[in-house]
């Protein structure tokens, strides 16, 4: 297909349309005679018109077609440490320290040292857990905030809000970044029972706390339920539905100074922190 | 020319002849896929440049107690280099099928993974996430529902910093989003449209090709007209979406290629085409064009028609809304250099991609049709002999062609006032019927009478018609 040289020059060109046709249509030349009517033509999701491109398109995404560009190294730099106070971690690439202050330090709060990914949830920690202010307010109207982006509504305690995130949003009762902060005494979760063979450690496997922990205690047959067995997916939706949130405390639970605990911590994982 | 970060798993001793059965087989398998409307693909982010390959890449497949041990060494472990050894075996045991079945079917092991994913410790917690990607890259769909524990926290770190692991999350949410609808209908009330729509605004344009991935993936299913859309068209992402598009400097080819697709799938759904309308899409769409034209002239035009091809469709479809004729704009809709493009394009294709040559027809007609103005271009630029060259390609071409563009053009020729120009369209025409007499004509044609406005004669029309008659009679 031989192009005219001229189109080269016209694509670089400035914008513009054609001229108009200057013609007058003879009055005595009448309707034209084609039965022929030009139309736009549409083609809808499914079209099989969009066959090939789909294919190419899918092709690509299956990594079949070939990759122009390679991936630049990660270059490797000397060894060094941490700055923030206290840290000692060292790193020998620019992007594992910063993929670790990231994490850990940026959005840390000042007061209990716990580390969150965003700034929004850093700010709704810091104002539930440590503004006296907010307490009070909160006696009086709505505070807590739905932490799902993009939802605006308030409740008036931390337990609400929960209900409202796995009832609406469906999120997990035993969401990390929304442990209410209990004012009384310190609560240590039991081993729910032998459904899960890696202990509740588990979940304080990710943050490592300092004092003044409070561990939220859910429904332990929230903590049971064997994600691993394989299901139909109505039947996992179904269950998403069915599953309850209830505050039962497991028997081997105790309150108080003196009384036996149920399950102890003691190792801090992380001496560094 | 396109960044990406994607490891080639191509198995040791794999030869030219080889690769090209395999690719013959996924494209046969993957036109089977489409018409029954089960159209999946997965994208899998694999880094094996940066580890040591010990056994030439081939993944062992693990028992439970293996799985057992790494997981409670990664949870446990004293030594922080010892749990990430754990955590990137396992990850390793994970490319295998066996070994996702083996470990979904372990009770509290997605427990332990997610766990690990919300860990303090960065390494960890970005082991944990590629172990989640391996997963949600499974074709099992029982795999990859036994992610869904893990969504939430996926979405909560779309709105963190470190872009690694931002990209990772995202890819992995794609791969999930395209499973099953079970996974969608999770993902949308636990937020997945505003968390995109904050992350959109990331300045990686790694972050953003992921993002674009998942969202391409979003807006494909099935449900989407009904479900996502309306979502997606509420939200401040079409305007981002346009954003990135624009030509220039900072515009990725892998970013493009993505959102292009995403506007393609929202555009063809015909939900509200208005709306984009008026964000300006159709002159984000136009200057793309004209990019992609000055691309292939400066020949730096590899993988061109991955953007080429939703580019070319969201214009089409585009065009066919009543709101595309009021447009007016700073880019005034009648740019000669649209067709000048186009036509660029369409060589292109001809000599790369000939499956895109329809598709480029498509938009012609579309733009030809009751558009005096673009008809008029495609004479003054000399553009009619190009398209009776393309008018035996195939089957399919000559049909797009003939009527469409071709006789809107030629109509347009009859308005002349210089009869020997309407003498050789006539006699074109007249052949053109003979080629496909199923085109309904009535022969006699009163002959416009009117004054010579002195305008420069068609020199395409009076090109040897001879060689058409040729090339048509050949037929």
């Amino acid at each position: 297909m031989q192009l005219p040289p001229a189109l080269r020059a016209r694509l670089v060109g400035g914008p513009g349309a054609a001229e108009p046709l200057p013609v007058v249509r003879d009055p005595a030349a009448g309707r034209a005679p084609f039965r022929f009517v030009a139309r736009k033509v549409r083609f809808p999701r499914e079209h099989e018109f969009f066959e090939d491109g789909d294919v190419q398109r899918h092709l690509y995404l299956q990594d079949v077609l070939t990759q122009v560009a390679e991936e630049p190294q990660r270059s490797r730099v000397p060894e060094f440490t941490c700055q923030v106070a206290g840290c000692c971690q060292v790193f020998d690439t620019l992007e594992g320290y910063e993929h670790h202050y990231h994490t850990r330090h940026r959005h840390a709060c000042s007061f209990c040292k716990r580390a969150f990914p965003s700034a929004h949830l850093l700010d709704t920690h810091i104002l539930e857990w440590h503004d006296a202010l907010f307490q009070i307010l909160s006696e009086r109207q709505d505070m807590y905030q739905c932490l799902v982006e993009g939802c605006t509504e308030k409740f008036k305690t931390s337990s609400a809000r929960k209900d409202h995130m796995v009832r609406l949003h469906l999120y997990p009762a035993d969401f990390w970044f929304d442990k209410p902060r209990k004012s009384r005494g310190c609560v240590r979760l039991a081993t729910p029972g032998p459904c899960v063979p890696l202990s509740a450690e588990a979940l304080g496997g990710g943050g490592e706390q300092s004092e003044g922990d409070a561990m939220e205690v859910c429904a332990a047959e929230d903590v049971a339920i064997p994600w691993g067995a394989p299901s139909e997916s109505r039947a996992v939706a179904a269950r998403m539905e069915k599953r309850t949130y209830s505050r039962r405390i497991p028997s081997t639970i105790c309150f108080g100074q003196g009384a036996a605990r149920g399950f102890k911590s003691t190792k801090k994982r992380d001496q560094r922190l | 020319m396109w960044n990406r970060r994607q490891g080639r798993l191509r198995p040791a001793g794999c030869g030219v002849e080889e690769l090209r059965r395999r690719r013959r087989e996924r494209e046969a398998a993957l036109r089977k896929a489409r018409r029954e409307q089960q159209l999946v693909s997965k994208r899998l982010l694999r880094e094996d440049a940066l580890e040591e390959t010990g056994g030439g890449g081939v993944a062992t497949i693990l028992g439970e107690a293996e799985i057992q041990q790494f997981l409670q060494l990664a949870q446990r472990g004293t030594e922080e280099k010892e749990r990430e050894k754990a955590l990137v075996s396992l990850r390793r045991g994970l490319q295998h099928p066996e070994t996702q079945q083996t470990f979904i079917r372990l009770e509290g092991s997605m427990r332990t993974l997610v766990g690990l994913l919300t860990s303090n410790q960065a390494l960890l917690q970005l082991e944990a996430a590629r172990c989640l990607h391996e997963l949600s890259h499974s074709e099992q769909p029982a795999v990859a529902e036994a992610c869904l524990p893990a969504t939430s926290y996926l979405l909560t770190y779309l709105s963190g910093h470190s872009s690694d692991f931002i990209e990772l999350c995202l890819y992995t949410l794609g791969n999930l989003i395209v499973e099953s609808e079970a996974v969608r209908r999770q993902l949308l009330p636990q937020g997945i449209i505003p968390a995109l729509a904050a992350c959109i605004q990331s300045p990686h344009m790694a972050v953003l090709e992921a993002l674009g991935y998942a969202l391409s993936q979003l807006l494909q299913a099935r449900e989407a007209p009904e479900k996502i859309i309306p979502s997606v068209l509420g939200s401040t992402l079409p305007q981002h979406m346009l954003q990135l598009l624009q030509p220039g400097p900072k515009l990725s080819p892998g970013v493009a290629v993505e959102f292009a697709w995403c506007l393609h799938y929202i555009i063809c759904s015909q939900v509200n085409n208005v709306l984009l309308i008026t964000h300006g899409a159709l002159s984000t769409l136009e200057l793309l064009l004209l990019d992609l034209a000055g691309a292939v002239q400066r020949t730096e035009d590899a993988g061109l028609e991955l953007l080429a091809c939703p580019v070319l469709r969201g214009l089409s479809n585009l065009l066919t809304e009543a709101a595309a004729e009021d447009v007016g704009g700073q880019m005034q809709f009648g740019d000669e250099r649209v067709v000048a493009a186009l036509f660029i394009l369409l060589q292109f294709f001809l000599r790369k991609q000939s499956s895109l040559l329809p598709e480029g027809l498509w938009l012609l007609n579309n733009l030809t049709a009751n558009s005096p103005s673009f008809c008029t271009s495609l004479l003054s630029l000399d553009l009619i002999e190009p398209l009776l060259q393309l008018l035996p390609v195939s089957n399919v071409v000559g049909v797009l062609l003939w009527p469409g563009p071709l006789l809107h053009s030629l109509l347009d020729i009859l308005a002349f006032s210089d009869i020997e120009v309407v003498d050789q369209s006539l006699e074109l025409l007249q052949l053109l019927f003979l080629y496909r007499p199923e085109v309904c004509f009535l022969p006699r044609l009163p002959r416009p009478s009117c004054s010579n406005q002195g305008y420069r004669p068609w020199r395409s029309v009076r090109q040897p018609s001879s060689r058409i008659v040729c090339v048509l009679s050949r037929r």
